[in-house]
């Protein structure tokens, strides 16, 4: 039971880490390797607001992922616009944007137990005899309807269809009148504003540290490698395999095997199904 | 009183020498052949005697210079046959802990732990990314972005190899010379053997990888195995560089494996001119000096690395190498527009 619970939180950690990648990448074809930096820039500003300008939580966490999106949206005006269509530009100029960032918030003395978030919800609640706190709650409610919302938001609104549009063909998608620097710029903002919100609810779990960042991209991309790009459901498969292989890896073998699990799971895949799990043809032409 | 405004406009006129290729010279006298040796002998020249005359400090920023160079070098190998690598430090940490496994626990003399770690990193890494050879472009940068920081927190968590404290007091090189030297008698060797590498038919087949590997594979080359060789001579040129700096500094510590590794030669090609080895060797050369003039910024080193980085890709995309290249190859005169 212990293993059900658990595996299923940190399966929809995953996903909420993989969320905003998968978004922008997967959606709009914007590879945003900036998205675990803008994930720990997300709890630095959150915990700025309410320890420095002394917010309450309620009116700092709308104002981070404000804060985030609107650096996203910097990010694709500013860099990744000059090197659109180079897709290797594109990945070394939001890589090394991401790595600055983190190197600058570590420079800056951005580690330690002072940097802690407190949780929403104080109390626990018992499930088919494990105990979860709430904060956990909080993370596997909101990680389910972000995946909702997602899958809704681009297959049934206009901004989401036209994101996929971009990634398809973008000429095509010009000529019906989907302007591209707009509608590409506003992915990378909403996957950075999604970096932001599983900032927001993962991070009073534990300790914040800017190498977290690090980690975070790195679960991004693996679930993106696992599950293959554009599919919604392979995200949330992908994040529940790596999750309950972690989980189990860390409880009957040993924490330390975790880490290997991620990387475990992207050789396997390719070795048996290239395109990810549930990626199509178009896109195994694309990547092998 | 109205004064004529002189307009003028640049001419520009390519070498005689030249022909149509960039590589192909017709040579009619000894003042053409000392136009197409000087820019390879005298930067050689003075790589190979700056030594003699600078010590101490300096000599260890050309060994550093020459380090990177040489990651620079596997670096551009990969992405001249279309592996665009993320990981230069997977190659170089493998190659620096196998040295340096071999000397601590095996005693072996320093001449064969420097030649059995460049092979044998060489195809442990080759082997490795094997499986992912099938990946293209971004996906195959995801892996090897991945790969070294997974090898690091394996030796973090798992205690083997020395963990988190490395493994030190390992052997030195008999002589200050030969350390100083065999860099630099190796940077030298790998750049002008990659050049010639690459535009023999060898290496043709790899970088035609890269135009079109549909053409290739129609041509009934298996593309897989050539990406796998291209990997093994890539990751033994690095490997050599790891293992190299694991006697150097007679310890090897899981810092090898830091982003630091993988983002300065990345720097370094795009600053020299990514698509020309000349390039990423020109761009270590270039940058080593300057990251050892921001040494005083300590932790802020590694953001200024990426503000280059992203500075070069942005502002410089055709790098340093290629805009000099072009200026050596052709008269410029201003004349008057009448």
């Amino acid at each position: 039971m212990w293993l059900i619970v658990y595996g299923i939180i940190s399966s929809v950690i995953l996903a909420l880490y993989a969320v905003g990648f998968s978004l922008t990448y997967g959606v709009s074809g914007l590879p945003n390797f900036a998205h675990g930096a803008l994930y720990i820039l997300g709890g630095y500003a959150i915990w700025n607001l309410m320890n420095v300008a002394g917010l309450s939580i309620i009116a700092a966490a709308p104002l981070t992922v404000i804060t985030c999106g609107l650096l996203g949206f910097g990010l694709y005006w500013g860099l990744l616009l000059r090197v659109r269509g180079i897709p290797l530009s594109e990945l070394v100029v939001t890589f090394a944007a991401g790595v600055a960032i983190l190197e600058l918030l570590t420079w800056s003395g951005f580690y330690g137990i002072r940097y802690s978030l407190p949780v929403f919800w104080e109390e626990s609640i018992e499930i088919f005899s494990v105990v979860i706190d709430g904060q956990r709650i909080l993370v596997l409610a909101t990680g389910v309807a972000l995946v909702i919302l997602l899958h809704l938001f681009v297959r049934h609104t206009r901004t989401g269809l036209a994101f996929r549009g971009l990634a398809q063909n973008e000429r095509t998608a010009l000529s019906v009148g989907i302007e591209a620097d707009w509608i590409g710029s506003l992915s990378v903002a909403m996957g950075s504003g999604l970096a932001a919100v599983a900032a927001v609810v993962v991070l009073p779990l534990g300790m914040m540290e800017a190498t977290i960042g690090y980690e975070v991209l790195i679960y991004a991309l693996a679930v993106a490698i696992v599950g293959g790009l554009e599919s919604t459901t392979g995200m949330v498969l992908a994040s529940f395999i790596i999750g309950f292989a972690q989980t189990a890896a860390a409880r009957y073998i040993g924490p330390k095997w975790m880490i290997i699990v991620p990387l475990a799971a992207i050789v396997l895949v390719l070795v048996v199904r290239p395109s990810g799990l549930l990626g199509k043809f178009k896109e195994l032409e694309e990547r092998v | 009183m109205q004064e004529a405004e002189v307009k003028v406009r640049k001419r520009r006129l390519e070498r005689a020498i030249k022909a149509r290729t960039d590589t192909v010279f017709v040579i009619a006298s000894p003042g053409d052949i000392l136009y197409v040796l000087a820019p390879r002998v005298v930067p050689m020249a003075i790589l190979l005697l700056l030594p003699l005359f600078v010590g101490g400090y300096h000599s260890k920023v050309i060994v550093h210079a020459c380090v990177v160079g040489l990651l620079a070098l596997s670096w551009e190998l990969l992405a001249s046959c279309g592996l665009f690598s993320l990981g230069q430090s997977l190659f170089f940490g493998v190659g620096a802990y196998m040295a340096g496994a071999m000397d601590k626990y095996l005693h072996l003399p320093i001449w064969v732990t420097i030649p059995v770690a460049t092979l044998g990193g060489g195809a442990l890494c080759a082997l490795l990314l094997a499986p992912v050879v099938r990946l293209r472009g971004v996906y195959f940068a995801m892996v090897t972005l991945m790969l070294p920081i997974l090898f690091k927190q394996i030796i973090e968590a798992w205690g083997i190899l020395g963990g988190t404290h490395g493994l030190s007091g390992l052997t030195a090189f008999p002589n200050e010379w030969l350390d100083k030297y065999l860099i630099i008698v190796a940077f030298i060797t790998v750049l002008f053997g990659l050049r010639s590498l690459i535009t023999s038919d060898y290496g043709l087949v790899l970088k035609a990888i890269a135009d079109d590997d549909r053409a290739v594979m129609s041509a009934g080359i298996n593309i897989y195995s050539r990406k796998v060789q291209a990997l093994f001579i890539a990751a033994s040129v690095a490997s050599f560089a790891g293992a190299f700096i694991t006697h150097h500094y007679q310890f090897a510590g899981f810092s090898v494996f830091a982003l630091d590794w993988a983002i300065l030669p990345l720097a370094a090609a795009a600053v020299g001119g990514t698509g020309s080895f000349a390039g990423a060797a020109l761009g270590s050369m270039i940058l080593v000096p300057l990251s050892e003039a921001l040494r005083a910024m300590g932790g802020l080193r590694m953001a200024i690395y990426c503000a280059i980085l992203v500075f070069a890709v942005l502002a410089l995309p055709e790098g340093i190498f290629r805009f000099l290249e072009r200026k050596y190859q052709e008269f410029e005169t201003v004349i008057e527009v009448k």
